[in-house]
C-alpha cells in the first residue's frame, strides 16, 4: 500500500464530499462566492510573495550549464542557443525551454544489459508532459469565455480549434457529439492518467514520489473529470454558470438557481488548486524563468558578473609565502623580493 | 585493488530494485570502500575552517558541537538569501525523474539515493521542514523531515558521493544543478568540520605552498627540472623554464597533479616542450610560478569562500610578476572556477591586458574580462595558423578517443578546441557513443575530491559508464589511448582503465602535441615522452 498516493487520493475524495454535500445543504454561496474569491487572493498573493522571495535572493555567480560549444575562436562554430553568449540568445534558449521543454526532449533511459550499458531515447515523458501542459493551457483559455463579455475573438478561435474534431453518435436514446467535443479535456485526462501511472508503475519514480506529487494529479484529474461530466453527461446550464462567473469578475456575485452540485465540485477543485499552487511544486511554472543555470549567458570570461555580497577574504599573500620559504628559494635560485 | 570484486562481478551485483521501505525510512549505511576518510583536524584548523575535530564516519558519535542543529539551520538560512539558485532549486523540483538515471554513481551502484533528485531531496526535506509553510503544517505529507543525526550522516555520505559533474542538470527541465546543491550542502557540512581528508589536506597545502601536494618552491623547481633532464634525453634539446619571472609575457598555471604523478607528468613535459618551442621560434616568454602553482581549486569542494581564497593567488601572482595575461593548463575544476567564478570573486583583472596571442595575433574575445586563456584554445589557434611544426606520424601508434572532462564541457562548453588539436596531432581518432560525450559526457567517477584510495569501490562504480563507453570504442576501433584535458582524469582514469579496459592508457592532449612537435635543433627522436619507441623505431630498441 503506497501511503503517499492513498493520502492524496483520500484528500481529494474528502474535498469532493465537502463540496458536494456542502452545496446539498445549502452552502452554495460559500462554494460559489466566498471560496473562489479567497482562492484567487491566496493564489495571487502567494505567487507574488514566492517570486519576490526568490528575486530577493542574490545571484552571486554566473553558473549556466552549457550544452554545446562556447563562443571562442572565430573559426569554431559555437552553439549559440545551448551555450548562449548574449542576452538575446538566452531569451531564445528560455523560450525553447518553456515552450518546447527542450531539456526533457533530450531524455534518455539506460539500463545495464548483459554487462553493457545501453541507452535509449526516452520520449514519452516529454510527449505527455507537453500534452498535459498544452491541454491545460487550452482549457484555461477556453474557460475565459465564462469571464468575458463579449467573448474576444482569440478565445473563440481557440475554442473552435479545440473542437474542430467533431463526431456524433446518435441513437434513439443516446446522443454524443453534441455539443462539440473539446479535445483538450480528454487529452488532459489522458495525460494526467499517464503521469499518474508512470509514478505508480515505474519503481524509481515511485520511490521518489511524495504525497505532494500525487495530490495535484488527483486534483487535476478530478477537475477534468467533473468538467467532462458536466459538459457531456449531466449537462449543466451554461447560461447560469456564466451568470455566476460574470458576477464574480464584476464584483456583483450572485448564485443563480439550477446549477447542479457537480459544478460546485468542479469549481471547488479549481479553487483548491489555485490556493495550493503557491505552496507547492506547481510553482515550477514561475521558477523555470528564474533558474540561474538557464537564464544567464555563458560569457563570464568575457563580461564580468558582479556578486552583490562579495566580501574580502583572508588570503595567503606572496609576502607571507616568501617569508616562510625565502631561504630555500634563494638556495634553489628562485627570484625573491627581499634578499 | 586486490580485495575488490572482478569487473563482471561488480557489474552483475548492481541492483536497481528499490528498497521496500520509503527513502526517509531507509537509514544510511556508511560502507567501507564507499567513503573517504574524515578530514585531518590539523588541515581544517590551518585554514581556519570551523570546528576542527577528530571523528570517524563509521563510529556512532561524530563529536559534534552541542548546537550543531542550530548551526546547520542558520547556515542554510544564510545561503538561501545568498544564492537564488539554492532557493529556486529547493522549491521547483517536480520529481519528474528525468535526472534519475543520468548520474554515474546511480548507474554504477543502483543506490536510489544516488539519483540526483533524491540526493537533492535529502537537503530539500530539511529545507521544507524548517523554511516552508506547507512543510511546517503537513510535515511528512509535504515531504518534510526534521534534522537528525541520521539525516546529517546521510548528507555527509551522499554529498560526498557526488562529483559535481552536472550531467543531471543537462536533462532537468528547470536546470536544477545538483553540483550547486552539493557544493552548498558541503558548505553546511564544513560548518561542523565534516569534510573529507582528500579535500581538507589539499586545501591546506594549496593555501600554504600554492599546490595541493604541499610541494615547496625549491622542490617544485626541482621536479620540473627533472623533466627537463628527461626531455633532453629524449629530444637532445635542453630547455630552461622560467620560474617566478617578472616581466614575462604570460603566466602559466596548471594543476600540480601534472607535476607529480604519471601520466600527468608527460603532459607537464608537453607544456615545457611547447613553451620552449614557442620561445625559440617566436620569442614567447612564459613563466611558471611556485606561489600560484596549483590550478585545481580544492576550495570548490569546500565552500565558495575557500574557493575564492585559493583562487586569489592567480591574479595576485599575475599582478606581482607583471605579465600580460594568464594561460591555463589542462584541468577540469580549475576551469570551472576560472570560467564561472574567478572574475566575479577576484576580478576585475584590469592590471592585465586583453589576451592576444603574440604569435598569431588572435584576440581571445571570449576571455577579455578574466584575461585567462585555455591551453587548448591557445594551441588550436597556433595549429590553425600553421605555427607549429608537427610530425604527426610520431603518434601513429595511438588510436585515440577523447574524454570530455565534465567541468570544461558542461561548465564552459570547451568541446571543439581539444578535438581540433587532437585531430591535428594524431591520425587515428574515434569518438565514443554520442550519449557519452560532449555535454552528455560521463564523469571519471573521482572528481570533486573523491580521488582517494580508500573509496576505490565507489570510484569504480562511478567510473563504470565512462569505462563502458571506452570499452566500446576499444573493441570497435582498437582504441588504445584515452585523451583528456583534466588532471583528475589523468589521475583517476588510469585506475579505471586498468580495472575495466586494461588495453587502454590515458594521456593529456598536450603530451601528444609535444610528441609530434619538431623542436629546433632536436636530435633524431626514437622514443616518445614515455620513453617508449616511436612507430618505426621499435627494432632499434
Amino acid at each position: 500500500m503506497n501511503v503517499n498516493y492513498m493520502y492524496s487520493l483520500l484528500a481529494v475524495v474528502v474535498l469532493f464530499l465537502v463540496s458536494y454535500l456542502g452545496v446539498k445543504v445549502g452552502l452554495a454561496p460559500v462554494f460559489g462566492i466566498v471560496i473562489p474569491y479567497l482562492a484567487v487572493i491566496i493564489f495571487l498573493v502567494g505567487v507574488v510573495r514566492k517570486v519576490m522571495g526568490w528575486a530577493k535572493s542574490a545571484v552571486p555567480f554566473r553558473i549556466p550549464s552549457t550544452c554545446g560549444q562556447q563562443q571562442s575562436l572565430p573559426w569554431i562554430r559555437p552553439n549559440k542557443i545551448d551555450n548562449p553568449f548574449t542576452p538575446g540568445a538566452v531569451v531564445i534558449r528560455m523560450i525553447l525551454e518553456v515552450v518546447c521543454f527542450r531539456s526533457l526532449f533530450r531524455n534518455t533511459r539506460n539500463a545495464i544489459r548483459e554487462g553493457k550499458l545501453v541507452q535509449e531515447w526516452e520520449i514519452w515523458l516529454w510527449v505527455f508532459a507537453l500534452a498535459f501542459h498544452y491541454a491545460f493551457l487550452t482549457v484555461v483559455v477556453r474557460h475565459m469565455r465564462l469571464f468575458t463579455d463579449p467573448i474576444p475573438a482569440c478565445i473563440q478561435m481557440v475554442e473552435n480549434l479545440d473542437s474542430f474534431f467533431r463526431f456524433e453518435i446518435l441513437t434513439n436514446n443516446f446522443q454524443f457529439g453534441l455539443p462539440a467535443v473539446y479535445i483538450s479535456g480528454f487529452v488532459l485526462l489522458a495525460a494526467v492518467t499517464f503521469l499518474f501511472l508512470r509514478r505508480v508503475l515505474s519503481p524509481p519514480v515511485r520511490y521518489i514520489s511524495l504525497a505532494a506529487d500525487y495530490f495535484p494529479l488527483f486534483l487535476i484529474f478530478g477537475i477534468a473529470f467533473s468538467g467532462i461530466l458536466m459538459r457531456y453527461f449531466t449537462k449543466v446550464n451554461i447560461r447560469n454558470v456564466k451568470e455566476l462567473t460574470m458576477g464574480l469578475v464584476t464584483f456583483h456575485p450572485t448564485i443563480p438557481e439550477g446549477i447542479g452540485a457537480v459544478f460546485y465540485v468542479h469549481l471547488f477543485f479549481v479553487c483548491i488548486l489555485l490556493a495550493y499552487f503557491p505552496f507547492s511544486k506547481l510553482m515550477h511554472m514561475a521558477g523555470v524563468f528564474l533558474s540561474p543555470t538557464r537564464n544567464l549567458p555563458g560569457n563570464s570570461r568575457a563580461v564580468r558578473h558582479v556578486n552583490p555580497w562579495n566580501y574580502p577574504v583572508e588570503v595567503h599573500t606572496y609576502e607571507e609565502y616568501e617569508e616562510e620559504f625565502r631561504e630555500k628559494m634563494i638556495e634553489a635560485g628562485l627570484p625573491v623580493e627581499k634578499e | 585493488m586486490s580485495d575488490l570484486p572482478k569487473p563482471t562481478e561488480l557489474i552483475s551485483r548492481i541492483d536497481r530494485t528499490t528498497p521496500r521501505t520509503g527513502w526517509m525510512d531507509t537509514p544510511v549505511n556508511i560502507r567501507k570502500g564507499m567513503y573517504c576518510y574524515a578530514a585531518n583536524p590539523k588541515s581544517v584548523e590551518y585554514v581556519g575552517l570551523p570546528y576542527p575535530h577528530a571523528w570517524n564516519p563509521i563510529e556512532d558519535d561524530w563529536h559534534l558541537p552541542e548546537n550543531w542543529k542550530e548551526i546547520i539551520h542558520e547556515g542554510l538560512k544564510v545561503r538561501l538569501e545568498r544564492f537564488r539558485s539554492l532557493k529556486v532549486f529547493m522549491d521547483i523540483c517536480v520529481r519528474c525523474g528525468a535526472c534519475a538515471d543520468k548520474c554515474h554513481f546511480f548507474i554504477g551502484t543502483g543506490d536510489p539515493k544516488n539519483m540526483p533528485v533524491l540526493r537533492a531531496e535529502l537537503l530539500r526535506s530539511v529545507y521544507r521542514n524548517d523554511f516552508t509553510t506547507a512543510g511546517k503544517i503537513l510535515k511528512r505529507l509535504a515531504g518534510a523531515r526534521p534534522m537528525t543525526l541520521d539525516v546529517l550522516k546521510e548528507w555527509w555520505y551522499y554529498f560526498f558521493q557526488c562529483t559535481q559533474c552536472r550531467r543531471c542538470s543537462v536533462f532537468c527541465p528547470y536546470g536544477i544543478d545538483t553540483a550547486e546543491i552539493t557544493l552548498l550542502a558541503r558548505e553546511l557540512l564544513n560548518l561542523l568540520g565534516l569534510n573529507i581528508d582528500w579535500i581538507a589536506t589539499p586545501v591546506a597545502n594549496c593555501y600554504r605552498t600554492g599546490n595541493h601536494l604541499g610541494i615547496q618552491p625549491h622542490a617544485f623547481k626541482d621536479m620540473l627540472e627533472f623533466f627537463v633532464d628527461d626531455i633532453e634525453e629524449i629530444t637532445g634539446v635542453r630547455m630552461e623554464p622560467n620560474f617566478n619571472k617578472k616581466g614575462a609575457d604570460i603566466l602559466f598555471i596548471t594543476p600540480s597533479g601534472d607535476v607529480f604523478a604519471d601520466p600527468g607528468t608527460y603532459t607537464c613535459m608537453g607544456y615545457l616542450i611547447l613553451f620552449h618551442f614557442l620561445k625559440e621560434k617566436y620569442g614567447l616568454d612564459v613563466t611558471w610560478s611556485t606561489y600560484a602553482s596549483e590550478g585545481g581549486n580544492f576550495g570548490n569542494f569546500t565552500s565558495h569562500e575557500m574557493m575564492k581564497r585559493l583562487n586569489a593567488k592567480m591574479y595576485a601572482e599575475a599582478k606581482r610578476l607583471g605579465v600580460k595575461w594568464i594561460l591555463g593548463g589542462e584541468c577540469g575544476h580549475m576551469w570551472r572556477v576560472i570560467n564561472q567564478y574567478m572574475g566575479t570573486m577576484n576580478g576585475p583583472a584590469d592590471f592585465l591586458e586583453e589576451p592576444v596571442s603574440p604569435i598569431t595575433g588572435t584576440r581571445f574575445e571570449n576571455a577579455r574580462s578574466t584575461k585567462m586563456v585555455h591551453i587548448s584554445e591557445f594551441t588550436a589557434d597556433l595549429i590553425k595558423h600553421g605555427k607549429l611544426d608537427l610530425d604527426i606520424s610520431r603518434n601513429d601508434n595511438l588510436v585515440v578517443t577523447f574524454h570530455d572532462s565534465c567541468n570544461p564541457s558542461r561548465g564552459m562548453g570547451l568541446l571543439e578546441e581539444p578535438r581540433y588539436v587532437i585531430q591535428n596531432v594524431v591520425r587515428h581518432f574515434h569518438e565514443m557513443p554520442a550519449n557519452t560525450i560532449r555535454e552528455q559526457t560521463f564523469c571519471c567517477g573521482s572528481g570533486a575530491g573523491l580521488n582517494a584510495g580508500e573509496d576505490m569501490e565507489l570510484r569504480l562504480c562511478g567510473g563504470l559508464p565512462r569505462a563502458m563507453a571506452v570499452k566500446h570504442v576499444h573493441q570497435k576501433y582498437g582504441v588504445n589511448m584515452l585523451a583528456t584535458i583534466c588532471a583528475i582524469d589523468r589521475a583517476a582514469l588510469p585506475t579505471l582503465m586498468e580495472y575495466y579496459v586494461p588495453e587502454v592508457r590515458v594521456t593529456g592532449v598536450t603530451e601528444m602535441v609535444a610528441n609530434a612537435l619538431i623542436l629546433p635543433g632536436e636530435g633524431e627522436r626514437t622514443t616518445n615522452l614515455r620513453s617508449e619507441p616511436l612507430p618505426g623505431m621499435e627494432e632499434e630498441e
